[in-house]
C-alpha cells in the first residue's frame, strides 16, 4: 500500500501536526519508503496465531480503588504554559 | 591514582569504602572532565554540578561512618528521558521546553537511594527515536572514537651533532587518527559517549529497539537491556510502552551488573513491572560457562555484512567454546520480519504516547487562532523530523480501515518471533550469541543514512528482535575493526536470566579485553 499527498495531509490532521505543502510532499516519499519496507510482513502466514497482548505472560496488576496521591493540583499545573488558579488555560473552545 | 575518572565503579567503590578517596574528590574529577570535554562531545545537555557536590557531601558523611549504599558516592550520568525532580527533563525534544518534573523516576530514585551521585542529564535522540543521536534538539553527540589509519612511515637516516646516531632509517608503522566525527549510535548516544570518554562512571539508558546495545557497541562499552518488566518504566518518558526498557551502559561487565542490581526493582507504579526478586547479578560474574549451551542463529548472517563482523562473531564462538560451552547451530526463522514489525508497533505506540504533547500541560506552546490550530502549530514546531515521521506512520497504521492490515498483523508476527526464541530455549539453549550491529560507527551526517530512513533503521537489525520478544540482551565489546573502531557482540538470554548474560559476557570480556579511545578532545 502507498499513500498520496492527500492521505498524508489527512493523517497530519489526525495527528494534529501542521504541515506545509513542502513538508507533505517530502513526507509522502518518506512514508512510502517505510510502508514499502513493512510490506514484507504480508508474506508471513499468521493463520491461527493470536496477536501479542502481553510481552511477559502475567495477570494485569490492579490497584485498589482508593485515593493514594491526592492534593497535587499545584504540582500538576506547575509546568503548564498558561494556568489560572490550578486550571490549565487554553484558547476559547465554546462560543 | 592520578585520574579518578579512570576507576571502574567496582574499583571506585572499594577505594571509597577504604576511605582512600572521597565522593567529593571523584565527583569534582568528573565535573572538571565534563567541563573540558563537553564542548567537543556534546554528551551532556544539563550539568547539575551543585546537586552533584551536595549529593557527594552527603555520601562522604555516610562513608565516613562506614555506612552507605551499594553505589555510595559513585557519579553517574542520566539519560534525559528519565524524569528527575526539579531538573531538566526534556527527552531532548523542543516540545518539552523548560520541563522540570515534580517527580522522580523509579529507576533514578533507586540509584539515589543506593547513594549514587547525579552529574547531569545526557543527550539522546529526540524521544529515543534514532540510531545515531542526530535527532536530538540539542545537536548530535560525538563519538570519542575516531577512525585511524595505519601508515608505514619511512624513517630517514639522520645524524646529529658530532655523529650522534638518531635513526638508522627503515620503516615503522604509525596509527594516525582521522578527523572525521563519528556518531556514538543511538538513542542513548550521550550515555555511551560519556561512559566511553570517562565523563561519568556509568550511565542510565533505555532501549526500545537497540538504543542501549547499539551505542554500547559503537563506543566499546557494555550495555544491557534487561527483560521487559525488570526495570520500572514509571517516570520515564514513554516512546513505545510494550518495548521500552531501562538499563545501564558501563565500562565493563561487572559495572553493568552493579548498576542493573540497583536500577531493577518491583514497582507497583508500573503495571508491567514483574514480581520477582532482583538477584545479585555481580555474583554471576566468574561462574564457569562449562556445559552451557550457546546458540548461533543462522538467520543473523545477513547480506552485505562486513567480513570483519563475521570474523568477530567466529572469535566470540571460539572464546566460549574454549571456555567449555557447547556451541549449537539454531534457527530463528522469523528474524527478518522483526524490523518491519517493529516499524509498525513502535510508531503506533509512539503516536499514542506522544499525543500528550499538546501545548496545554507542559512544555512548548505556540499560539493559534483556536485550540486545534494551537495544537497543530505547537506540535509542528516542537517535534523534529524523525519524531513527526514516526507519529505519522503510527497514526496511519492505526487509522480506520488499516488497523487489521498493519498493527494486528505486526502483533501476530511478534508472537511468532517470540515463539522462535521459546522453541530454542525449550531445546536447552542457555544463551544466544550474535553480532551487536551490522557495522562499526559511521560518520555524522552520513549522506546515505540521511537520504533513506530505512537505511538508518537497519542499524537495529540484530537488536530489535530482543525487544519484540521482551528478552534480555547484552552488548559487550569484542574487538576493533581495521580502522581501529570498536565492535561488539550481543548475547540474548531467557526471560529474567540476566545472570547468564553477565556470566557469558564476562568470558568474552576476559578474552577480548577492554577498549579505550585515544584522547583527542
Amino acid at each position: 500500500m502507498s499513500v498520496d499527498i492527500k492521505t498524508v495531509k489527512r493523517v497530519a490532521r489526525l495527528a494534529r501536526i501542521a504541515v506545509s505543502e513542502e513538508d507533505a510532499e517530502r513526507m509522502t516519499g518518506e512514508l512510502n519508503a517505510i510502508l514499502g519496507f513493512v510490506e514484507q510482513l504480508n508474506e508471513v502466514d499468521v493463520s491461527g496465531v493470536e496477536p501479542m497482548t502481553s510481552v511477559i505472560p502475567m495477570e494485569m496488576k490492579k490497584r485498589r480503588d482508593v485515593v493514594t496521591d491526592g492534593n497535587k493540583a499545584a504540582d500538576i499545573v506547575a509546568n503548564a504554559p498558561a494556568t489560572e488558579e490550578n486550571f490549565f488555560l487554553v484558547p476559547k473552545v465554546v462560543e | 591514582m592520578s585520574d579518578l575518572t579512570q576507576l571502574t565503579i567496582s574499583q571506585a567503590r572499594a577505594k571509597l569504602r577504604a576511605k582512600e578517596i572521597t565522593a567529593t574528590e571523584i565527583t569534582d574529577a568528573y565535573l572538571s572532565a565534563i567541563e573540558r570535554a563537553n564542548p567537543a562531545l556534546n554528551a551532556y545537555v544539563a550539568i547539575t554540578d551543585d546537586k552533584a557536590r551536595g549529593m557527594a557531601k552527603i555520601s562522604d558523611a555516610k562513608l565516613a561512618k562506614g555506612e552507605g549504599g551499594s553505589l555510595e558516592g559513585i557519579p553517574l550520568g542520566i539519560k534525559d528521558l528519565f524524569g528527575t525532580e526539579g531538573i531538566h527533563t526534556q527527552a531532548c525534544s523542543h516540545v518539552l521546553d523548560g520541563f522540570k518534573p515534580r517527580y522522580e523516576s523509579t529507576v533514578t530514585a533507586n540509584l539515589w537511594s543506593d547513594g549514587a551521585v547525579m552529574l547531569g542529564k545526557l543527550n539522546m535522540d529526540e524521544f529515543a527515536m534514532g540510531s545515531s543521536n542526530e535527532t536530538s534538539y540539542y545537536g548530535p553527540v560525538v563519538n570519542p572514537w575516531r577512525r585511524s589509519r595505519l601508515d608505514t612511515v619511512v624513517m630517514p637516516t639522520t645524524h646529529q651533532g658530532d655523529g650522534g646516531f638518531v635513526s638508522a632509517g627503515g620503516t615503522r608503522t604509525a596509527r594516525t587518527l582521522d578527523n572525521a566525527q563519528l556518531v556514538p549510535g543511538g538513542s542513548s548516544g550521550g550515555s555511551a559517549s560519556a561512559v566511553s570518554a570517562f565523563l561519568c562512571a556509568g550511565a542510565t539508558a533505555t532501549d526500545t529497539g537497540g538504543s542501549i546495545r547499539q551505542p554500547a557497541a559503537f563506543t566499546g562499552t557494555v550495555g544491557i537491556k534487561p527483560t521487559y518488566g525488570r526495570c520500572s518504566r514509571w517516570g520515564i518518558a514513554a516512546f513505545a510502552s510494550s518495548l521500552d526498557q531501562a538499563g545501564p551502559i558501563a565500562r565493563d561487565v561487572r559495572d553493568a551488573a552493579i548498576l542493573l542490581k540497583s536500577m531493577a526493582s518491583v514497582d507497583p507504579k508500573d503495571t508491567t513491572s514483574v514480581d520477582r526478586p532482583v538477584p545479585d547479578y555481580e555474583a554471576a560474574i566468574g561462574r564457569p560457562v562449562k556445559g552451557m549451551k550457546v546458540g548461533i542463529p543462522r538467520e543473523y548472517r545477513v547480506d552485505g555484512m562486513p567480513e570483519e563482523i563475521e570474523a568477530l562473531w567466529q572469535k566470540g564462538i571460539a572464546w566460549l567454546r574454549d571456555a567449555g560451552a557447547e556451541i549449537v547451530d539454531i534457527s530463528l526463522p522469523h528474524t527478518k520480519y522483526a524490523l518491519p514489525a517493529y516499524y509498525i508497533v513502535a510508531p503506533a505506540e509512539a503516536s499514542s504516547n506522544l499525543a500528550r504533547y499538546d501545548g496545554v500541560r507542559y512544555g512548548l506552546r505556540v499560539p493559534g487562532k483556536d485550540i486545534v490550530d494551537m495544537y497543530e502549530k505547537t506540535r509542528a514546531a516542537g517535534f523534529g523530523r524523525e519524531v513527526k515521521r514516526r507519529i505519522m506512520i503510527g497514526t496511519y497504521v492505526l487509522s480506520a480501515g488499516y488497523y487489521d492490515a498493519y498493527y494486528l498483523q505486526a502483533q501476530k508476527v511478534r508472537n511468532l518471533i517470540k515463539r522462535d526464541f521459546e522453541t530454542v530455549f525449550a531445546a536447552g539453549v542457555d544463551v544466544i550469541l550474535t553480532p551487536a550491529t551490522p557495522s562499526a560507527a559511521f560518520g555524522i551526517a552520513d549522506e546515505d543514512m540521511a537520504a533513506d530512513p530505512v537505511k538508518m533503521y537497519l542499524n537495529d537489525i540484530f537488536t530489535v528482535t530482543v525487544n519484540m520478544a521482551g528478552l534480555p540482551g547484552i552488548a559487550v565489546p569484542a574487538g576493533l575493526d581495521a580502522k581501529g573502531l570498536p565492535l561488539g557482540l550481543q548475547l540474548i538470554g531467557r526471560p529474567f536470566d540476566e545472570e547468564a548474560l553477565f556470566q557469558t559476557a564476562h568470558v568474552i570480556e576476559q578474552a577480548a579485553g577492554t577498549f579505550q579511545p585515544e584522547k583527542w578532545w
